[in-house]
């Protein structure tokens, strides 16, 4: 016990003085899975929008295999983009793997379909409500996505952070095509882990406190903007 | 056509004409062989029980369901993609997350209106319902009655030649009912035509002057809105104006 004790003592001194490996490693980590995230949004939630205003053949299909993924394994992923980065691979000669991006390659892969999934479902729940007014108004299906998106964007906060959190949470796959190298693609989880292993607990257990730190500040943030929009849109 | 005659000026989309129009969900027919002229400047009121087939009438004039049997023409067909020049009011309107002014000015968009004359139209449409001073509040915080009010402002900016209301006033009180009526009246004076489905027997005699009674599906009758109420022509009509609440 005296152990954890002690080193919570020392992660919290780390932090404290903002150690310039911790404060590195902690960027590092937003960088990666902020730009996933934002990738993720980009393809995933028009995606998720269009599926849910669009009828077609093997929709159906389309959407169990998009909840599927949702539960995809990181480590899948990370084993998926490394045989396609690595030097054997069909994109071996664009170099990147073991580099952040090829870890936001990674988290954006592991992260789209959760998105997808998410807002289809959001967009589809508003779009049973809105069709009949929408398509008296002229709307058409292709120009209904956009705007169910932006009519939602509160509730749509939520799912962004879920797609976040999996992204910053997630280890299997920055490990395996991040390769965890120190100062270059070291991560707070693959920190975590790696440290843990060596018994460094202080580092493992301060990069903890913070990632536990940033979701949290983040749902607290996503909470406020949703009840304050409620109260002023409706 | 006429020598004179504006050639830029669109055909009148009316007269509406159905002809033998059925509807069927699965086996259960809903719309059961109904024929029937939409002539420009009437105010229709469609009364019925319930599950007559009133909205589903409605839906299928606007275009929102395709008739299972039957034709539905108008004089001028609308142009696909092109900005409609028929509107329906939903008994709840569905109204966007933005400002009362963003929704009037959304729909103006799909219309094809130039961005540069959308504001404009949006706070003259306002005004003439009423809501000039709440252009700026979010739509969907307005009251019941503010929010059917900024539905027909929306309406009122695309200037259409139709308008389709479905029960507009069914979840309104007196008051709120009363200031949309008004609104209606002044759409119509202002040359749309008004098809309205209605269980309020006061405002189908303020607002009618045609009643269609549908019964089970079937257009028992289309009347003058003052003989219908003292003598309509089918028993089911006499049933039905027994049955219901006057006002």
């Amino acid at each position: 016990m005296n152990s954890v004790a002690d080193a919570a003592g020392a992660a919290f001194g780390l932090i404290v003085v903002a150690d310039p490996k911790l404060v590195g490693i902690v960027l590092l980590s937003l960088r990666v899975s902020v730009t996933a995230v934002l990738i993720g949004c980009v393809v995933g939630l028009p995606l998720g929008a269009a599926i849910a205003v669009n009828e077609f053949r093997g929709r159906r299909a389309l959407i169990v295999i998009l909840n599927s993924l949702m539960g995809l394994p990181s480590v899948v992923v990370g084993l998926v983009v490394y045989l396609l980065l690595s030097r054997a691979g069909p994109l071996g000669a664009l170099g990147i793997l073991f580099t952040p991006t090829a870890m936001v390659i990674a988290q954006s892969i592991l992260i789209t379909p959760t998105l997808a999934a998410l807002s289809r479902q959001v967009v589809g729940d508003a779009w049973q409500e809105y069709r009949e007014q929408l398509r008296s108004l002229g709307e058409t299906r292709l120009g209904a996505a956009p705007t169910l998106l932006w009519d939602l964007r509160f509730s749509l906060v939520t799912i962004v952070l879920a797609g976040f959190g999996r992204a910053a949470s997630e280890v299997g796959a920055v490990m395996i095509v991040g390769g965890n190298i120190d100062g270059v693609t070291r991560v707070m989880t693959t920190t975590i882990a790696l440290e843990t292993s060596k018994g460094d607990l202080p580092l493992a257990l301060g990069l903890g406190f913070i990632l536990l730190f940033i979701v949290l500040a983040l749902n607290a943030c996503a909470y406020v903007i949703k009840e304050t929009a409620q109260r002023r849109y409706g | 056509m006429t020598a004179g005659v504006d050639m830029r000026a669109p055909l009148s989309l009316l007269p509406l004409r159905l002809d033998q129009v059925v509807f069927e969900v699965g086996t259960r027919r809903i719309i059961d062989g109904v024929s029937l002229r939409l002539d420009p400047g009437a105010r229709i009121v469609i009364l019925g029980p319930n599950g007559a087939g009133k909205s589903v009438l409605l839906r299928l004039c606007h275009g929102l369901l395709a008739p299972t049997a039957g034709t539905i023409a108008w004089n001028a067909a609308e142009v696909a993609g092109g900005a409609r020049r028929q509107a329906m009011v939903f008994q709840r309107p569905v109204l966007l997350r933005r400002s009362a002014l963003g929704n009037v000015a959304y729909a103006l968009k799909l219309a094809g209106v130039p961005r540069e004359q959308r504001r404009e139209r949006a706070v003259e449409a306002l005004r003439k319902v009423g809501l000039e001073g709440q252009g700026r509040h979010s739509a969907r915080v307005l009251s019941g009655g503010e929010q059917q009010r900024l539905a027909l402002a929306r309406v009122w900016a695309l200037r259409p030649e139709v308008l389709f209301l479905d029960e507009p006033t069914a979840s309104l009180d007196p008051g709120a009912t009363h200031e949309i009526e008004n609104v209606i009246s002044a759409l119509h004076a202002a040359g749309t035509t008004t098809v309205m489905v209605t269980h309020n027997l006061g405002q189908a005699r303020r607002l009618g002057d045609d009643i269609l009674f549908l019964h089970q599906g079937r257009l028992l009758e289309r009347t003058p809105a003052d003989r219908f109420f003292k003598h309509p022509s089918s028993s089911e009509a006499a049933t039905f104006l027994e049955g219901e609440l006057p006002w």
